[in-house]
């Protein structure tokens, strides 16, 4: 469904991304992991093009067969890819009513529009409690869902999710994760970017670990979980130990 | 006496409130206080002046063509002067608009000369009226009353019923968001200026009226609505237009007792606002969470 191929993006002199390709097929609830500064974020904002205008530098993107790597964003929302940002990002002065409306905003089809408000505040009955609350006013777990919210109501094929579990407390990431499997088994297509590894891989069907703007893993999940370096790194189960007993800050490990 | 002084600050004030109105619009969608908005009416005004007198349409027709035209200005300064910016800064773009007020004040100077015109009104301040018994008012306040009121009514109603001025709002919160949500962000900012020209035009045609017309008669009432909009809370658009009837309201009881002193009030004003309450009386802020 999304195919990337060979992308290289810049923050002007600075290389994030050296190169990157994977696959979503439809369906899938995707992981895409790694540590901080690996390049997960920028990976989604290069497919949503809220880089600069001439970025992705290099390669393609290609969704439901068609390149989107030089359209428009709203062009891209209208195509059926919806993002759901780092930190939730609501609007935090208009209404949850109104949040959720902009997320319709590329939509024509107005009746349609209100049944899946309808439909929406039924799944989520904590938004329909506080439809006239100012968002900003939300708790991180109802901002995080509204966020949610307002991203399917552009109808997406695709929902790409940037840490939905940032800031929120183990029992809300779980209702979140359960919330996105819930989304999936709807027929959305699901990339999600998490730093909780363990949690993504508990949840996705494949996953691609990311270190340095590079992936270095591809595989499904169970595998991942088994392999040595990631259990180390970001499942936090030590293996090894030096000579004289203490642990090493980081094994040895050279990817690709 | 007394009811005369109020009700001629009211309007006044209205008027500063309206052109205060156009002021915030920009401010609040783009964080940038339009410093050729004066001008920017002052021209709008010109071009209904040049109609008037040389095609010789009914007024409300030069009224309405103002209007476009001054749409069109607004939009093309958007387009022309501040989405060039490299990479804006707020100061950056606030030194642009000064930039376009100085060139608005040039080509009005050179195209229509620097002397003083009567720009011709049909509500005239001379005229009373007594709508309601004791309560005098003339023609001009009448107009400037309704005309205040209709626009903000409208106003309130787009930016809360629309999608566009919903979608107005969720642009001055969230840039990076409403792009997501795939909301064109410069469109909006072109219909922003669209709009606050549009109003600014109005209420410098009102301005008009009352005073000459000439390349600078816009600069004192520019400061004024600025004050009134301070006062209110650049932030809040009905607040602006408490500030502009509050500042007007100081400002005529402050003529009345010391006439010398009536053209700084406005700006005493600003300072102690500034001091005291910075955002404004109204302003609600949010505050972000971090």
């Amino acid at each position: 469904m999304l195919t990337i191929k060979n992308i290289e993006t810049w923050y002007d002199l600075i290389r994030a991304l050296h190169g990157i390709s994977f696959e979503i097929n439809e369906g899938d609830i995707v992981a895409l992991l790694g540590s901080n500064g690996a390049g997960k974020t920028t990976t989604l904002k290069t497919i949503m093009r809220l880089l600069d205008n001439d970025q992705p530098e290099k390669g393609t993107i290609e969704f439901m067969g068609r390149r989107i790597d030089r359209l428009d964003t709203e062009e891209i929302v209208g195509l059926g890819i919806s993002y759901v940002p780092e930190g939730r990002e609501v609007f935090p002065e208009l209404s949850v009513m109104e949040n959720i409306l902009m997320g319709a905003y590329t939509r024509r089809d107005k009746k349609a529009v209100r049944q899946d408000i309808e439909s929406l505040l039924r799944q989520f009955p904590i938004l329909g409690q506080r439809r006239s609350q100012q968002a900003g006013h939300l708790s991180g777990g109802e901002q995080q869902m509204l966020a949610i919210a307002r991203a399917l109501m552009s109808r997406p094929k695709l929902l790409m999710l940037d840490e939905p579990s940032l800031g929120l407390s183990p029992l809300l990431t779980k209702e979140i994760f359960t919330i996105i499997r819930r989304i999936n088994s709807e027929g959305v297509t699901i990339l999600l970017v998490e730093q909780n590894v363990n949690m993504a891989l508990k949840y996705s069907d494949y996953a691609y670990l990311m270190e340095n703007g590079r992936i270095v893993r591809a595989d499904k999940p169970e595998v991942l979980r088994e392999d040595d370096d990631v259990k180390e790194f970001y499942l936090g189960i030590a293996t090894e130990q030096s000579v004289k007993g203490y642990k090493r800050y980081r094994r040895k490990v050279r990817f690709r | 006496m007394i009811e005369q002084l109020i009700t001629e600050g009211l309007a006044i004030g209205a008027c500063y409130g309206l052109f205060g109105v156009a002021v915030a619009i920009i401010y609040k969608t783009s964080d940038v206080v339009n410093f050729g908005q004066g001008e920017m009416g002052m021209i709008s005004t010109f071009v209904a002046y040049h109609i008037l007198t040389q095609y010789g349409l009914p007024f409300w027709l030069a009224f309405a063509l103002t209007l476009v035209f001054a749409v069109l200005l607004g939009m093309f300064i958007e387009f022309f002067f501040l989405r060039p910016a490299k990479d804006p800064t707020v100061l950056g773009l606030l030194i642009i608009t000064l930039g376009a007020e100085m060139l608005l004040m040039g080509l009005a100077s050179w195209k229509w000369g620097a002397e003083q015109k009567d720009f011709t009104f049909p509500l005239s301040v001379q005229k009373l009226h007594e709508p309601i018994p004791g309560l005098v008012l003339n023609e001009w306040s009448i107009g400037v009353f309704v005309l205040t009121a209709l626009i903000m009514v409208l106003l309130f109603l787009f930016f809360r019923y629309s999608n566009l001025g919903i979608a107005m709002r969720a642009t001055q919160q969230n840039q990076n968001a409403a792009k997501i949500m795939g909301i064109k962000v410069e469109r909006v900012f072109s219909f922003t200026w669209g709009l606050s020209s549009l109003i600014g035009a109005v209420a410098a045609m009102f301005f008009a009226a009352r005073s000459v017309l000439d390349p600078n008669f816009m600069m004192e009432p520019f400061m004024r609505a600025f004050a009134a909009a301070v006062l209110g809370g650049l932030t809040s658009i009905p607040g602006v237009v408490v500030g502009g009837l509050m500042l007007g309201l100081i400002e005529n009881f402050f003529g009345y007792v010391w006439p010398v002193w009536k053209p700084i009030v406005a700006f005493v004003v600003i300072i102690i606002i500034l001091t005291i309450r910075p955002s404004g009386l109204f302003a609600r802020h949010y505050v972000k969470k971090v």
